[in-house]
């Protein structure tokens, strides 16, 4: 039926959930310093996070891939001529998962703060009294309260991301899409393949979207559940 | 009996607005002083202070005769200068607020555990019978799984007290610990501090509840527009108020 490509397409997936596992990683990372960034005191790191999170929701993902995979190539080879170093190619990989780190981490940036700003402050004030240090009241009362408030948006913006990874095909990554693409010239069969990646797109987001409910239950112990009449 | 907290001559304004002109207090050993006045007076401002959960504009705090070491932040107001020594004050000086502030996602032995484990290095073990002895102390051992959400008001402020307690703090501060509790509610966490100020622990209580500071405190400190209006004996000050706006405010509260 799938005139022997199946392996290899599956095969793909391996690349595609690579590919977005890290990229989740580095956009957690930028999502939650650029949160408590914009939630700090100082205007320095409040202004530097709202031009990163302006500027990058702003701009289309695939003209952001492409400026940083071509562009940072450029700029790259460049500094290697001017230091008379050898060739450096940047690799797709890292190109992408960084690009799509980068720009979900705006997105989360958001969605992170919102989630801190739901906590009551009463909650973070009762910590500083009896002598916590910031760190502490960060890691023990703000982290685990916040990641409540976060899961919905947070869903949203994986799900968004695990199919924008779609866009590193583009600079050559080997991932399900490609291959898709690669199967379908070669057999004249686009829907079958086409058709089964978005079956298995469908299976990775539908196991995501039950791992992140069981967690969303996990941090909600403690909460009663008010039904909106 | 020996001064153990003093603070001389707390400012504290909020842009233009002066909340706190000059407010001293000395606490001693086994105090229990009650904070009247009605609201805007400066009295939660003032005891908020007492813990830099708000900074002064100027004045001075010692504790057991020792000045915190503070300098100017970026708004002027006043920053305990050393982040350690602030941590260590307020483990010896601890707080119970208004609206309890339990943290909403661990449960009552949990949110009396923190403390003691992060801030004094207690042992899980430790921490564990610490706890249990003092959520046995506000009778609430059988509510020691519960999460806050799911328990009353007056139960959750019970909480909050052994929290406080779990610190074995020197001084405990009060904000208005029943102000947002349901009238049927209030007397259960009046008991405990009832008991907790004949055990001669040393209390600073901002409070509504005339009876409270006639019955239990060993003095009274009224604040009026930002300044001690009257102060001493609550049997002298509550009976024969000298000023006129202590006396239309305990009128006000009779009524």
């Amino acid at each position: 039926m799938f005139y022997g490509y199946l392996p290899m397409i599956v095969a793909g997936l391996g690349v595609t959930l690579s590919v977005a596992s890290v990229s989740l990683l580095v956009a957690c990372a930028f999502g939650l310093a650029g949160a408590i960034a914009k939630l700090s005191p100082s205007p320095l790191l409040r202004g530097v996070a709202t031009a990163y999170t302006t500027v990058i929701r702003s701009l289309p993902d695939l003209l952001l891939m492409l400026g940083v995979f071509y562009g940072g190539q450029i700029l790259l080879n460049r500094l290697v001529d001017s230091q008379g170093w050898d060739y450096i190619e940047i690799d797709p990989f890292a190109a992408g998962t960084l690009t799509l780190g980068f720009v979900f981490g705006a997105y989360l940036t958001e969605t992170f703060r919102g989630a801190i700003l739901a906590i009551p402050r009463g909650q973070i004030e009762a910590g500083h009294a009896c002598g916590l240090t910031r760190w502490q009241v960060l890691s023990n009362i703000t982290l685990p309260q916040m990641i409540r408030h976060a899961i919905p948006g947070f869903t949203n913006n994986w799900l968004v991301m695990l199919k924008a990874t779609a866009l590193v095909s583009i600079i050559g990554l080997d991932d399900m899409v490609h291959r898709a693409g690669l199967a379908s010239a070669a057999t004249r069969a686009p829907f079958t393949f086409y058709a089964l990646t978005g079956v298995i797109y469908l299976a990775v987001t539908t196991v995501s979207i039950l791992v992140l409910s069981g967690v969303e239950r996990r941090f909600s112990r403690g909460v009663r559940r008010e039904v909106v009449r | 009996m020996t001064t153990m907290l003093s603070a001389n001559s707390i400012h504290k304004s909020f842009g233009a607005v002066e909340v706190l002109k000059g407010v001293s207090l000395t606490a001693k050993k086994g105090d229990v002083i009650s904070m009247i006045g009605s609201s805007g007076s400066g009295k939660s401002t003032f005891l908020r202070c007492l813990n830099f959960l708000e900074r002064p504009t100027s004045g001075t705090i010692a504790l057991d005769g020792a000045p915190l070491a503070c300098r100017k932040d970026r708004s002027g107001d006043l920053m305990v200068a050393d982040d350690a020594a602030l941590r260590a004050y307020r483990a010896r000086v601890t707080m119970v607020f208004q609206q309890f502030n339990l943290w909403a996602h661990m449960t009552a032995r949990e949110n009396v555990m923190l403390g003691p484990t992060r801030v004094k290095g207690l042992t899980r073990s430790e921490a564990l019978e610490r706890a249990d002895f003092y959520l046995a102390k506000v009778g609430l051992s059988h509510r020691r799984d519960a999460y806050p959400a799911f328990l009353s008001g007056g139960e959750q402020q019970r909480v909050a007290i052994a929290r406080a307690l779990a610190m074995e703090p020197e001084l405990i501060l009060f904000d208005e610990p029943t102000s947002a509790l349901d009238p049927e509610l209030v007397g259960e966490v009046l008991r405990v501090m009832r008991s907790l100020a004949e055990e001669g622990r040393t209390m600073i209580v901002v409070t509504h509840e005339m009876n409270f500071a006639r019955e239990v405190s060993s003095k009274v400190v009224f604040l009026s527009q930002g300044v001690v209006a009257e102060e001493g004996d609550p049997r002298e000050v509550l009976r024969a108020p000298q000023s006129d706006r202590l006396r239309s405010f305990l009128a006000a509260q009779a009524a």
